[in-house]
């Protein structure tokens, strides 16, 4: 079942394919069909080729180097970068950090950071969860202290994706013990080269280094770093929250992996032929196939209502939690379509240069780690209880 | 059906529990499982010592003689402390493959040893393409005068770098997936012909990939008779898959103990995040969970000496449970502790990897459920 696209949706879709197939170094599109992690040079380097092309901002305004696409043009180069075996595009700045600048930054936080993003010249990282604030956000302990023109800045925070790649740090910190928690929280843009800022990375149970603690100790931030006013931090946290609202759904994504799960099936052999001519397998991919077009039609539905100028409230957690049980489901699939070759631990095989023969079919070697290593992903970004009871409260008003 | 532990039941769990809790702590467990080989010598020891590698065996070739109720007791234990030495592999599945097929000769030679802590064994026998079928088997066992050479590629073989002998599935006559025709076969790995290609497992254990390229071995390796080892095969995978749930039944109780105690002091909301109702919900069907896991797999272990159709009946139906039931309980156990269940560092994320990782060992919950769905 595919959506009718327009005659220039199509057309639109048809140079974005092409641009991706000529323009993807093959190594990296290798590398990431087989679940290897590209580095920061990679996905740099990829960001420029996309830079050359206009279309390295893909959801900002023309006027801060946009390609000022509609809504259904994103979703178009969404799906087709998946597709096509193109990495991740760097997050925090494009998706995140980026749009919150330009809605709430000053002109010359404007001039200063989003040219910089654009160019693939600063790398974001968000510094939001604490070690004792997770679910509950708002009662976080990072202090900031005013100092003449700076603030003093003292705290830890963790669960920081990539963070040894980044210069940059959006956070959230106390400014105020006053009044509600919510109401004491300033939002503030650390350099990561000043004195005082640590990172220390955090091995997850996968094997993987990508997420990190960071330590901030008595690390001074100039005043004109704070996004909008003091203590109103809280409310542009949220807002940056639903930013990212069609992309985590990760549709492209998961339908590019689902084609993964399906190519596996078809070349692990079972009984006198493979995988894909068992009728339960088949039965499992076709459930979450389901799932995945009915989210998607979710996605367009939001997309449509964004064209027509309507903002979309906290619905969107909804595609949070289903987007993330999909990845969730076709992890599960990869992992259990390789059989046995599900055990051999062989973390070399997934970096840059390794050349020795696969233990099993050249496939395997990602999928338990993937699979263990997805988990996170019904935690971060808020957990999805949490998300949960944004939908019980918010939208069904309980 | 008799439910109640024996007085020996009794003292078995008490002293394996106590070898759990106080000598085998997590950050131990840890080295061990890095050092070479993966496992501690000294442990292997102690378990010969206390008697538990001789717990299954015949009491006429120097075992025990338990019941696999009894080994399940030590099987729970060490799910329950992640334990990567090579029991399952050395005692119930070779000591056990030896013990049902093996000539006089053959058990007097090796099970004793076994017992006595001083022969490690692997059994090779998956292959690319098998899957989790036990009677798909391509090695091939070519007759030669007396004896037999082996040619053929195995997968995953657990603990094969540590053994002293490898058991060896192949093929002396027929088709790839005929039930009869398959024998099994004793040879050192250090042999001519023997590859191993070693590596560590997702949850801490060893295993190898093992290539044969004409190995040779005499008529005296050949475990019984050169054709029909599959019954033999048969019967010890079932125990395996008993041993196994009994070790996902064991890493349930630990995940819910942690998962309980992180639920009473993580606060969140100024107040410990178990008084949320939707958290409390969650734990109690995880604790259900390993209540029916285990009670399934006791039953399991006490029927396993009937028929060989009720007895595959009952491993399968154990399997699949603790398969189903070890996925939810490791997956909502790492939720429910947030991001510090997704760590390195603490046990959680290690219990869920070995209960993901048991899932796919001699068969997913899939495969069994299947199979059960076939069965009489």
């Amino acid at each position: 079942m595919e959506f009718q696209l327009s005659a220039d949706d199509a057309a639109f879709r048809d140079e974005v394919r092409d641009f991706v197939r000529e323009n993807l170094a093959p190594e990296l599109k290798r590398k990431v069909e087989m679940g290897q992690e590209p580095d920061k040079e990679e996905i740099v380097r990829w960001h420029k080729t996309l830079l050359e092309k206009g279309w390295a901002a893909p959801n900002w305004p023309k006027e801060f180097g946009g390609p000022g696409w509609s809504p259904m043009q994103k979703h178009i180069f969404d799906g087709e970068l998946a597709a096509g075996s193109a990495p991740q595009p760097m997050p925090f700045g494009l998706s995140m950090i980026g749009p919150l600048i330009i809605k709430f930054g000053s002109d010359e936080q404007k001039k200063r950071y989003l040219p910089r993003i654009v160019n693939g010249k600063d790398w974001w990282c968000q510094g939001y969860s604490e070690p004792g604030a997770g679910s509950d956000l708002a009662s976080l302990q990072t202090k900031a202290v005013r100092d003449g023109d700076h603030y003093v800045v003292n705290g830890t925070k963790t669960w920081t994706t990539l963070a040894q790649y980044a210069n940059m740090m959006f956070c959230l910190v106390r400014t105020s013990n006053e009044g509600k928690r919510q109401q004491g929280i300033s939002f503030l843009l650390v350099d990561m080269a000043v004195h005082g800022v640590t990172v220390r990375p955090i091995q997850t149970m996968d094997g993987g280094r990508e997420i990190n603690e960071v330590f901030l100790d008595s690390v001074r931030v100039p005043v004109e770093n704070r996004i909008g006013e003091e203590n109103k931090g809280w409310t542009y946290a949220k807002v940056l929250l639903g930013f990212e609202r069609t992309g985590i759904a990760a549709i492209g994504r998961s339908k590019k992996l689902l084609l993964k799960v399906r190519e596996i099936a078809a070349s692990e052999p079972m009984g006198e032929g493979t995988l894909n001519d068992d009728p339960d397998f088949r039965l499992k991919i076709a459930e979450v196939e389901v799932d995945l077009l009915a989210l998607e039609s979710v996605v367009l539905r939001v997309l449509a209502a964004e064209a027509a100028g309507r903002e979309i409230g906290p619905e969107a957690s909804l595609l949070k939690i289903k987007g993330t049980e999909i990845q969730q489901s076709i992890s599960e699939l990869l992992f259990e379509a390789i059989g046995n070759y599900a055990h051999p631990y062989v973390p070399e095989a997934l970096e840059t240069g390794w050349n020795e023969d696969p233990i099993g079919p050249d496939y395997a070697a990602s999928l338990a780690p993937q699979y263990f290593n997805w988990r996170k992903r019904s935690i971060y970004g808020g957990t999805n209880e949490i998300q949960k009871n944004i939908i019980a409260k918010r939208v069904l008003g309980l | 059906m008799d439910v109640a532990p024996t007085e020996e039941q009794r003292l078995l769990r008490e002293s394996v529990d106590r070898f759990i809790d106080s000598d085998y702590t997590f950050d131990k467990r840890r080295e061990w499982a890095a050092s070479d080989g993966g496992f501690s010598a000294d442990n292997w020891a102690t378990f010969a010592e206390l008697g538990w590698l001789a717990l299954p065996i015949p009491e006429d070739h120097g075992g025990l003689g338990g019941s696999l109720s009894d080994t399940v007791i030590l099987s729970r234990a060490f799910g329950r402390g992640l334990v990567v030495e090579p029991y399952l592999s050395t005692v119930i599945v070779g000591a056990g493959l030896v013990a049902a097929a093996g000539s006089e000769a053959q058990r007097n030679d090796i099970l004793p040893k076994v017992a006595e802590g001083d022969m490690k064994l692997a059994f090779a026998h998956s292959e690319r393409q098998s899957r989790y079928d036990l009677f798909d088997v391509a090695t091939e066992a070519r007759a030669d005068g007396d004896g037999f050479v082996l040619t053929g590629q195995k997968a995953v073989v657990f603990n094969a770098d540590t053994a002293d002998r490898l058991i060896v599935g192949a093929r002396v006559s027929g088709g790839r997936r005929d039930r009869a025709g398959i024998g099994l076969f004793l040879v050192d790995p250090r042999a001519d012909g023997v590859t191993l290609r070693a590596y560590p497992t997702q949850d801490g254990g060893r295993a190898a990939e093992v290539a044969l390229n004409g190995v040779s071995v005499g008529s005296d390796a050949v475990l019984g008779s050169a054709e029909d080892g599959l019954a033999a095969i048969e019967l010890v995978v079932d125990h395996a898959l008993i041993a196994l749930s009994a070790e996902a039944a064991g890493a349930m109780e630990a995940l819910n103990r942690q998962t309980g105690e992180f639920l009473g002091t993580r606060k969140q909301f100024g107040v410990p995040i178990g008084t949320f109702q939707v958290l409390q919900h969650t734990a109690v069907d995880m604790f259900m969970e390993q209540e029916l896991t285990t009670s399934l797999m006791e039953r399991a272990a006490a029927s396993v000496s009937g028929a060989p159709a009720v007895r595959a009946k009952a491993a399968a139906a154990a399997k699949f449970h603790a398969g189903r039931a070890g996925k939810f309980v490791g997956q909502r156990a790492v939720q429910l502790h947030g991001g510090m269940g997704m760590t390195d560092e603490l046990p959680v994320g290690h219990y869920f990897k070995r209960l993901a990782m048991i899932d796919v060992t001699y068969g997913t919950a899939d495969h069994h459920l299947k199979r059960l769905a076939t069965m009489d």
